[in-house]
């Protein structure tokens, strides 16, 4: 039971053209505080497309995106250009990582920070006590972020050195650093050997804990769905065909069409 | 023996391409075909010699790195001089100190009161250095390929001869006006157009570089046409009166001022949540914005603050010549400036500096560059991205410790 | 307003369009296979121009004439510059393939000033007068205030050359492999295409197109030298641009759209502001509609 209240993101509707494609069609989910929500589907389902039209990288040709930040009056965000959607408290990871090669694991999370601090040129050139406390307060948090990914050891290699699995976390820190009430986690776990996953699988449920935030993620890895999340979404074809608890999708018949295929009723 | 017969038909090859270009001569006035069969031979065996080479040492190189993985060995464990010197703030300070006073001393030991050549062309050099400098923020930290720069230096040096021709107003004056000149323009045209995709940005940046060039040439009673603006003052120092020597060197050292000025702000925005934000754009703009970086500001304030240095230094430059023209501001100058951030690396103040005082000095000192410079740039410039996209000075890891804030508000402990 | 003076202006603008639409063509196709704005494609232009003036000047002072020297000089000038183009792309951008957007651009900028700059020390920095090649036809007497003889001879060739091409891309091999790859480089190699040489092909066909473009203007113009392929390059670019880049018929429709722009802006507003017209249409159409005319706008995959 889920009161009105607690809803953090709304989606209705949601529908996105790609020319004459529609790569989702009227999609409808919500995310209450608290909740790990898992969208499923096979590949090339439009989950990511999802991700895109509701963080700001894609404008939605049609629904409603409607966010509840804590505090704040609900807002529809369709169309809102993406840095003012993670300013709001919607951050994301990306499915192929997107990271800062050419950064340091630190800096990397540093920019998570750019939203939350306000330096300003001036600032930075005469070197303010606004700019020398909001660089301290940066460079803390992102090691404490850093240590909770474990990633603290590696603190000042280049991004682009790192081993995959520690990419992907390096990804999730970024992600927080914005100081999300709702984080957004696209294929965390792909990529990673099962003994990854398995610390994925505890970071997610530690993250939701520490640090207040909602999850909302995309995964192929069943497993890790099925132990994490509170409830499931599942895409087809850019529809919703089904949601619940992680039981009642497991015995969906519709669901075990969808992935099996034909080979089912054949 | 398959690399000899491969490269001497690379060999072959590049004397095929040389056969009309670098052989064959027509002079039209007096009917004469001049033919130069030894640059043919020449190329083709320069050619096939550094094909061969080229193949050879590939090969030993494969080699060793397998040996090198076979035998367990890290591939890359040496640290590069200038790393080690950026992660040693007590070395790095001194050599600062060093080149500092170098710098200050250099007009006293190579001019004498009739001979002061040398400071005049130091001074041309250090303007490049700003110039390289000034780019460096908008290619180098940001990304933003810009190659019609040289327009905003235009347009400080225009800024400061016609405010000084038309309303009197002293270089001191001026020298912030153009500034705030260039940065406005930089601003204005860089709103519409910073959205657009790194290489489509390339392109309207160069067209607003021909432009500006195109409208000072044809505009005579604004901007004087091609001939250009003479008589503009040189800087002036409380109204003392400067000989030739000492005009110079009075150029040098606000030049040399204004070097520093440059070095210490980028160093600044560098390491601060501005500087943070421009690297990030530049490495993942979709990443970037995903983080809640603001795009269309982070751009602009690198565009605009890059443009702000190539005005001020437009107006020394408009000063220390006595004289402008439209020709000190092609796209030539342009790409030079972004050979310049190139070679000395993306965003590394020092490679910047010292690909700027290299481009600008070999070819004054040495008259076989100087016919060959552009030739050599455009040469390099391939070269460059080819073998060492990153630079003479590459990426330095920046590092920041968690010791409690000691130079900040009192909160040290 | 003088309507006769507009059609001569208009005529005019026909015949300098169909030069960019030639130089755009190389533009363009380079662009739909590996995105890359190859900078460098206006000098080989240029080399196109003066190997034919090489070729032509040997010829006629040692005693030839007529249209077999324009015939050889064109077709020496096609096979140098495609194998300039060859090479270029060899050197210059096949081994930045896998590499940030920006180095492959940096590198044909310094591949462009490196070729303009071989051609000015190889031979002269000075203008060239280029030989009159094309005489005057009888015919063309009462047409000449519009249209010179060697403005007809540059309409011809420029279609001729453009419904070539078009045969090539749809029906030939190389064609259908040139399109398969502009589509999915991927996917094509995975069907088996040596992706590797339809780029080689593409650079050569591009460069054949700019050679026949820069005897025909040198023709026109009469005279050429080291600097002339920047502007024409910058010129073709914007075309390629204003029909939508990577897009054939595209480049066509924005060559002729911008020659005419131009001539038409020259004649009646101002001529030392020309290639301000030219520049001023690049900015407003990448600023107003960067997918250009004729262009899809596609979205960047995330």
């Amino acid at each position: 039971m889920v009161m009105e209240s607690n809803k953090l993101l709304e989606v209705t509707g949601l529908t996105m053209d790609f020319g004459g494609l529609r790569a989702i069609d009227q999609v409808d989910f919500s995310i209450s505080a608290g909740e790990i929500v898992a969208l499923i589907g096979p590949n090339g389902a439009g989950k990511t497309t999802v991700f895109n039209c509701i963080t700001g990288i894609y404008e939605p040709t049609a629904g409603d995106v409607v966010i509840h930040a804590p505090g704040l009056a609900p807002r529809r965000i369709n169309g809102m250009r993406a840095n003012r959607i993670t300013s709001l408290g919607m951050a994301r990871t990306f499915q192929n990582i997107r990271l800062f090669p050419a950064m340091t694991v630190l800096e990397n999370i540093m920019i998570g920070r750019h939203c939350r601090t306000s330096t300003t040129i001036l600032d930075a050139i005469l070197r303010t006590r606004k700019s020398v406390r909001e660089r301290h307060e940066t460079i803390e948090e992102s090691y404490r972020l850093l240590a909770k990914v474990g990633l603290a050891e590696v603190a000042n290699e280049f991004s682009a050195n790192l081993a995959y699995g520690a990419q992907r976390r390096l990804e999730i820190a970024r992600a927080l650093a914005t100081a999300p009430f709702l984080l957004l986690l696209d294929e965390p776990a792909a990529g990673m050997n099962p003994q990854e996953t398995r610390e994925l699988d505890e970071l997610i449920v530690r993250i939701r804990a520490d640090e207040q935030v909602a999850i909302l993620l995309i995964e192929h890895d069943m497993k890790l769905v099925m132990n994490i999340s509170d409830r499931i979404y599942v895409m087809e074809y850019g529809k919703g065909i089904a949601q619940g608890t992680p039981r009642e999708i497991k015995e969906n018949p519709r669901v075990i069409e969808a992935y099996l295929g034909e080979e089912v009723h054949a | 023996m398959t690399h000899f017969k491969r490269s001497l038909v690379i060999g072959l090859w590049f004397m095929f391409l040389a056969l009309p270009l670098m052989v064959v001569r027509v002079n039209t006035l007096n009917h004469e075909i001049e033919w130069r069969w030894a640059n043919m031979l020449w190329l083709g065996f320069c050619a096939f010699a550094l094909a061969w080479f080229w193949r050879a040492s590939t090969e030993r190189r494969a080699a060793r790195q397998a040996l090198g993985v076979a035998a367990g060995r890290p591939l890359l464990a040496k640290l590069s001089w200038a790393q080690r010197l950026s992660d040693d703030p007590a070395l790095s300070r001194r050599l600062l100190l060093i080149v500092a006073a170098a710098a200050l001393i250099f007009p006293w030991v190579v001019s004498t009161s009739q001979n002061f050549y040398h400071v005049n062309i130091m001074v041309s050099a250090l303007i490049f250095v700003v110039l390289g400098l000034g780019l460096n923020i908008t290619v180098g930290l940001a990304g933003l390929l810009d190659l019609g720069y040289i327009a905003f230096f235009a347009v400080g040096a225009y800024t400061y001869a016609l405010l000084a021709r038309n309303f009197d107003l002293g270089f001191w004056t001026c020298l912030p006006l153009g500034g705030i000149m260039a940065m406005f323009f930089g601003i204005v045209l860089g709103f519409p157009i910073l959205r657009l995709r790194g290489d489509y940005l390339a392109i309207v940046t160069l067209g607003f570089g021909s432009i500006t060039k195109i409208v000072l040439e044809n505009s005579e009673e604004l901007f004087g046409g091609a001939a250009g603006i003479a008589g503009i003052p040189r800087p002036d120092l409380f109204g003392l009166v400067l000989d030739g020597r000492e005009k110079s060197l009075y150029s040098y050292y606000i030049v040399l001022a204004l070097v520093a000025l440059t070095i210490f702000v980028t160093n600044r925005l560098k390491n601060s949540r501005i500087g943070w934000a421009w690297m990030a754009l530049r490495e993942d703009e979709i990443a970037c914005v995903a983080m809640g970086v603001d795009m269309a500001r982070t751009k602009l304030s690198a565009y605009a603050l890059g443009a702000f240095w190539a005005g001020l230094v437009g107006v020394i430059f408009a000063a220390h010549n006595n004289f402008i023209n439209p020709d000190s501001f092609t796209f030539m100058d342009s790409a030079m400036i972004l050979s310049m951030v190139v070679l000395g690396g993306m965003g590394s103040i020092l490679g910047v500096i010292i690909a700027a005082l290299a481009l600008k000095l070999l070819p004054e000192y040495l008259r076989a560059v100087a016919e060959y410079r552009m030739l050599v740039f455009g040469a390099v410039m391939v070269l460059m991205m080819i073998f060492r996209p990153q630079g003479l000075i590459s990426n330095l890891r920046r590092k920041y410790e968690r010791a409690p804030a000691d130079e900040s508000d009192g909160h040290g402990k | 307003m003088d309507s006769e003076y507009f059609f001569e202006l208009l005529c005019g603008g026909l015949v300098k369009g169909s030069i960019y639409a030639l130089i755009a063509l190389g533009y363009t196709m380079v662009y739909g296979i590996i995105q890359l704005i190859n900078f460098a494609h206006g000098e080989i232009y240029m080399i196109g121009a003066f190997v034919a003036f090489i070729v032509s000047g040997v010829l006629t002072l040692t005693g030839y004439g007529g249209p077999t020297v324009l015939l050889l000089a064109a077709v020496i000038a096609i096979i140098y510059a495609a194998a300039y183009g060859y090479t270029l792309e060899k050197i210059a951008y096949r081994p930045l393939r896998a590499a940030p957007r920006l180095s492959p651009l940096i590198s044909a900028i310094g591949a462009s000033i490196f070729l303009t700059n071989y051609v000015q020390l190889a031979q002269t920095p000075d203008f060239l007068p280029f030989p009159e090649l094309i005489t005057d036809f009888d015919f063309m007497e009462p047409f000449s205030r519009y249209v010179s003889s060697v403005d007809l001879v540059i309409l011809v060739v420029t279609t001729l050359t453009m419904i070539a091409l078009t045969v090539l891309i749809k029906y030939t091999r190389v064609g259908k492999a040139m399109r398969a790859t502009q589509q999915d480089a991927v996917m094509a190699r995975l069907v088996g295409i040596n992706v590797d040489r339809v780029i080689s092909a593409t650079f050569i066909i591009g460069s054949a197109l700019a050679a026949i473009a820069g005897v025909l203007i040198a023709s026109r113009t009469g005279q050429i030298n080291s600097a002339i392929g920047f502007m024409a390059g910058i010129k073709a670019f914007t075309a390629a641009v204003l029909g939508g880049i990577g897009n054939i018929p595209g480049a066509v429709l924005g060559g002729l759209v911008l020659g005419i722009a131009e001539t038409l802006g020259a004649g009646y507003i101002s001529s030392a502001y020309e290639d301000v017209f030219a520049f001023g249409l690049l900015v407003l159409i990448l600023v107003l509609r960067p997918a250009g005319l004729l262009g899809k706008a596609v979205k960047q995959k995330v």
